[in-house]
């Protein structure tokens, strides 16, 4: 039976959810093509770990080491190269994410395995090849992509795609397998994370979010939006160009890199809507989204959308709401 | 430190209205798009040019692209670096990341450095592969999404950007490969004069059969994928609010007395 290999990610002992949402892809596909689904935990503390993948696979396999505790290219490389080569499963899956987008090129490229990343969707075709969907032009297109024939694959997977479904119903099997002896590491080491503190406004505890995009042109139109989120009560968020550019404290941007937000209202003014964005709002209760673009991905998860130029737009509505005190 | 960077034009796509054609091959108005550096390239130079002005050392770029490319090599000699490498793209056409890195890697070889950066990935086709796998193809250790670097006298410490606000501290030995997220830097600003400066630097320019290339490896024929079919995401949910400004401002304003409780 073809084997679908989901290397699992984990960080400070917890599980990220793209694991339960690769899990539940790989489960899809497996059921449509009888195959099935192995977890792969890469870690130096199984135990627990292992527990919570149980009811989302049919088999969790383990390799358990002192170095494997977080994530480092050159120990999960030896790892994996052992496991993929003596296991030989049919379609591996990583999470497009920091450490997939560290790891899967390198798989792809020391095993031998074509690599496809950043897929929204993977299907095994008819011809047992693989079929996968992404998007290119920063959402503005998708793509289908039909691979060549090959005995193995690999795709990384967008995160926030697939629900993290934890319980598919399964009892699986644990396997623990043998990690080899690291030689020749040390190149590239681990030392810390760290988690970035400030002490700015928290926007994840906002009700309302006027968030400003690359279409806010310089530092100085911030004060626009800002006058606008007094007006309402609402607090100023951004996007990456944004906090990238310096006009407003990286603590401010929403993102997968930033914050999660779930406010009751959720303005994006000048914001593409790249899908890293997305994955940091997409579900605050109402989003109303003002971009010039109409082909601006944003609209594809707002509420309300309006096609005009912020500048025309934050002056009138900021009006509306001064009126009335 | 002599520093590589791979670079890469990309066409500018905000406000634009992107059309397919009938065979759903490729976008049918890619003539009338105007090409850019890729964002996070664009940060790579800076990186390497403040590096540079930091420890000294040259900067050298590589571009795989056809002749409209040499625009984006001599942004980046305005921006400071000193040396550029075209690699025509010819025969890369169709290539997956694979292909470029392979076509990279043959002038990366032959070339004297302490430090190699990519972007993180390309904003057009986003595989998000290349550096890394020129890295493994080099040998070469590497870190991904690097938002810090510090320069010591054994090795680099690395910041790398991870989800949820954190970052990943790793200590790297040189010669090495990083992909340059954005927000790493604020870039320069390119002038027009700051390009006409650098218009007499030479551009060294070489192709896949002067780096012996099998063709099998690059383009279409190197590809993993055999068929790309291109489409128009189907439309949004939102529901569009058109009318005077005044309107629309009145409506908006409506939705967030409503939805927002404010009275």
């Amino acid at each position: 039976m073809p084997e679908i290999f989901v290397i699992t990610e984990h960080r400070k002992g917890k599980f990220r959810d793209v694991t339960f949402e690769m899990l539940a892809l790989a489960d899809k596909i497996a059921s449509a093509n009888d195959c099935s689904v192995t977890a792969v935990l890469l870690t130096d503390h199984a135990y627990g770990l292992a527990e919570e993948l149980k009811s989302a696979c049919d088999c969790v396999l383990i390799a358990e080491d002192p170095a494997l505790g977080n994530y480092s290219a050159d120990e999960y490389l030896a790892v994996l190269e052992k496991i993929i080569a003596q296991k030989n499963p049919l379609l591996t899956l990583v999470g497009n994410t920091a450490m997939g987008m560290d790891l899967a090129p390198a798989m792809s490229t020391r095993f031998s395995i074509p690599c496809v990343s950043d897929c929204v969707n993977v299907e095994i075709s008819d011809n047992a090849s693989l079929k996968l969907e992404r998007q290119i032009y920063g959402g503005k297109i998708n793509a289908c992509l039909l691979m060549k024939p090959s005995s193995k694959y690999i795709a990384t997977v967008r995160a926030g795609t697939f629900p993290a479904d934890r319980d598919r119903g399964k009892n699986a099997k644990i396997e623990n397998f043998p990690v080899p002896a690291f030689d020749n590491l040390g190149k590239r080491q681990f030392i810390e994370y760290i988690e970035e503190i400030t002490e700015d406004v928290d926007i994840t505890a906002a009700d309302i979010l006027v968030s400003v995009g690359r279409g806010i042109g310089k530092p100085e139109n911030i004060a626009l939006a800002q006058e606008f989120a007094d007006a309402i009560g609402a607090t100023v968020s951004c996007s990456r160009p944004v906090a990238d550019k310096g006009w407003l404290p990286k603590s401010r941007q929403v993102g997968t890199s930033g914050k999660t937000v779930k406010p009751k209202i959720y303005i994006a003014l000048g914001i593409s809507g790249a899908f890293q964005h997305q994955a940091g709002m997409k579900n605050a209760e109402t989003i109303i989204a003002v971009n010039k673009d109409p082909n601006a991905p944003i609209f594809n998860i707002a509420h309300y959308g309006i096609v005009m130029d912020m500048f025309q737009f934050l002056p009138k509505i900021t009006e509306k709401f001064k009126q009335e005190k | 430190m002599d520093i590589v960077v791979c670079v890469k034009q990309v066409p500018e796509v905000k406000d634009v209205d992107l059309r397919i054609n009938k065979e759903g091959t490729d976008i049918n108005n890619r003539d009338d798009l105007v090409m850019t550096i890729n964002e996070w390239d664009n940060y790579a130079v800076e990186e390497a040019v403040r590096l540079k002005d930091a420890h000294g050392g040259t900067v050298t770029l590589i571009t795989i692209g056809d002749e409209d490319a040499e625009d984006v090599l001599r942004r980046g000699l305005a921006m400071g670096a000193d040396h550029a490498i075209l690699i025509d793209d010819e025969e890369f056409k169709g290539s997956d990341a694979q292909g470029i890195a392979t076509g990279l890697y043959e002038v990366l070889k032959d070339l004297e450095f302490d430090l190699v950066l990519t972007g993180v990935q390309s904003f057009d086709d986003g595989w998000g592969q290349v550096g890394v796998i020129l890295a493994e193809l080099m040998n070469l250790p590497y870190a991904t999404l690097v938002v810090g670097i510090d320069v010591q006298e054994k090795g680099l410490i690395i910041h790398r950007e991870l989800e949820s606000n954190t970052l990943e501290k790793v200590k790297l030995s040189q010669p090495a490969l990083l992909t340059i997220q954005t927000g790493i830097n604020t870039p320069r600003y390119v002038s027009i004069m700051g390009i006409r400066k650098v218009r007499n630097i030479e551009i060294e320019e070489t192709d896949a059969n002067e780096l012996n290339l099998p063709v099998d490896q690059i383009g279409l024929e190197g590809s993993c994928i055999s068929v790309r079919t291109l489409s128009l995401p189907p439309a949004g949910r939102a529901e569009m609010l058109t009318g005077s400004l005044d309107t629309v401002c009145e409506t908006v304003a409506d939705i967030i007395r409503k939805k927002g409780g404010i009275s």
